[in-house]
């Protein structure tokens, strides 16, 4: 059996480091991880910042989320509980949000 | 003969246009800057308004922009970039060869749920504007004790350390009144910690503390309860407040967002090294109103416009751009009782400690409180009126240098 930690490159936080190291499988283990079944809805949200990063160079806000995919902020809050952004990022495999200077 | 138009004569609009027309031949351009107000803010000054400051916040336009530059006032409504045509609210269409926008960000009390109404300008204030910061004067006049929240929407935000100082200079306002005992003061933020960058985040948490002023993290504002003087988080949160001083939602110009140009704050994407419009090679976005992954500054706007303006040159020509922006911001942090800090980094570097800006020499120094960062702080304002915006000379060079910073863990000879 492989853990997931063999495989993948992550910073000190835990982030994904290298974009295509990222599958599906992975995510659902990452948000097994922090206590998130993955539903339909989360993986509209996921799929919306995987396909977003190439393009825009960063990772997508709540506010980006919300407005280009759709998906409210309060549900944003509802499927990823307590730091949305931040746990949005990790299960997706793309950097911690830059909190912006 | 070519024309360049600029929309926004605030900081980089007239930085832009004055160190064009030095150099672009009289004959060959006409440059043209479209502002929809006179009168030009300074709008650090706007910091120290609540508490007494009212000094050179407003002069006008004209006199700020080179002869040779002509300006006209009007609301900018749309610009078509297939056409190269910007369309005033007037109807009067004006068209460019090369478009410059520059029209900042501006407050948005309006899209945040019962935050416009009945306690705006009461017990709900904003300084960000002209009025807001007036009428937040006499509110703090009047203030006789309860609890003050200083509250930031969202980021990113201009000047993301002025909610910051406003904070240290209400702590420092109320202990000269001798009323410090009967006011709480509450620090809310979005973000996980009272700075977006670890080690400044540190140092500015820490003068925090000191100064007893609590801070609430990670706090996404949903609405505000107006009635039951109350802000609601999205996760159903509540923070209460007797006065609360906000940092409405930021957003560029609607024209942007209603001409396809902008992102979902209506900043105009830009490459992040020449300035560049992703989408129309023609049109540049220098300040506020782009996307960079740095602070909204005026150090930003000016750093950013020199390097802009070398590009320029070299764009006109059909040349390669080769001068790029590291993304350098600087900005004074006001700390209260005459003192401050300064910061100093840019895309790759956070703030470090340090001195600055002659590397050991100093004379100010960096994350640090001191007395001669307050004056240095004072001073922009005569720096930002005769240097800055004339687009004249500064001993401050557009890239950030790594001399006279260290990182905290360093060993510092002295
Ligand atoms: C309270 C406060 C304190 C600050 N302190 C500091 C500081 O200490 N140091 C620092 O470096 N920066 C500071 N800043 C930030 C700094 O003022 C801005 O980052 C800087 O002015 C940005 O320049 P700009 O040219 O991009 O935008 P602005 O200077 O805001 O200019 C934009 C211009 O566009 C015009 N405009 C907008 N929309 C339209 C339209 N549709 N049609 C026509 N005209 C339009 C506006 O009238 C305005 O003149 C502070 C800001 C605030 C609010």
């Amino acid at each position: 059996m492989t853990t997931i930690h063999r495989e993948i490159h992550t910073d000190a936080e835990g982030f994904l480091t290298e974009y295509d190291e990222w599958t599906d499988d992975l995510a659902v283990q990452l948000a097994a991880g922090i206590g998130i079944e993955l539903s339909d809805e989360h993986w509209k949200a996921i799929r919306f910042l995987r396909e977003d990063y190439p393009t825009h160079g960063e990772t997508a806000t709540l506010r980006r989320v919300s407005t280009l995919a759709g998906i409210p902020v309060k549900q944003l809050f509802a499927l990823f509980p307590g730091k949305p952004a931040k746990k949005m990022a990790y299960v997706a495999g793309l950097p911690k949000p830059r909190g912006c200077v | 003969m070519k024309r360049l138009v600029i929309l926004g004569g605030g900081t980089a609009g007239t930085v832009v246009a004055n160190k064009l027309r030095r150099r672009l031949v009289l004959e060959d351009w006409r440059i043209t800057v479209i502002d929809r107000v006179p009168d030009h803010l300074y709008q650090p000054g706007l910091l120290f308004v609540p508490f007494g400051g009212r000094e050179d916040l407003l002069k006008p336009r004209r006199r700020l922009l080179r002869a040779g530059i002509e300006l006209l006032i009007g609301e900018v409504a749309a610009v078509d970039p297939e056409r190269k045509s910007v369309k005033l609210l007037d109807g009067d269409v004006v068209c460019y060869d090369y478009l410059v926008i520059a029209t900042g960000t501006s407050s948005r009390p309006d899209q945040t749920p019962g935050m416009l109404g009945a306690e705006w300008r009461h017990s709900i204030h904003d300084f960000y504007t002209y009025d807001g910061a007036f009428a937040l004067r006499d509110a703090l006049q009047g203030f006789t004790g309860g609890r003050l929240v200083v509250h930031v929407v969202e980021q990113p935000i201009k000047c993301p350390v002025a909610p910051l100082e406003f904070t240290f200079l209400a702590e420092a306002f109320f202990r000269w009144r001798e009323m410090r005992d009967q006011v709480e003061i509450v620090y809310v933020t979005p973000l996980d910690g009272a700075f977006t960058k670890p080690i400044a985040s540190r140092y500015l948490g820490r003068l925090l503390d000191e100064r007893k002023i609590t801070v609430e993290t990670d706090f996404l504002v949903e609405r505000v309860d107006a009635d039951r003087k109350t802000l609601v988080s999205y996760d159903e949160r509540e923070i209460g407040y007797d006065l609360l001083v906000t940092v409405p939602l930021n957003m560029g110009a609607d024209f942007i967002g209603a001409s396809g140009l902008g992102d979902e704050l209506n900043y105009v994407p830009v490459d992040k090294h020449t300035l560049q419009s992703r989408a129309h090679p023609d049109i540049f976005a220098i300040g506020d109103a782009n996307d960079l992954p740095t602070s909204k500054a005026g150090s930003v706007a000016h750093f950013s416009s020199e390097i802009f303006v070398e590009n320029f040159f070299q764009y006109v020509e059909g040349l390669a751009m080769t001068h790029r922006f590291d993304g350098h911001a600087n900005c004074f942090v006001e700390t209260g009782d005459g003192k401050g800090l300064l910061i100093d980094f840019n895309y790759d570097t956070e703030p470090l400690p340090g001195r600055f800006p002659f590397g050991r020499l100093g004379p100010l120094s960096l994350l640090h409180e001191t007395k001669a960062n307050h004056w240095g702080k004072l001073a922009f304002r005569w720096i930002y009126w005769n240097l800055l915006v004339k687009g004249r000379w500064l001993p401050i060079p557009s890239r950030m240098s790594m001399s006279g910073k260290h990182r905290p863990d360093e060993e510092v000879r002295p």
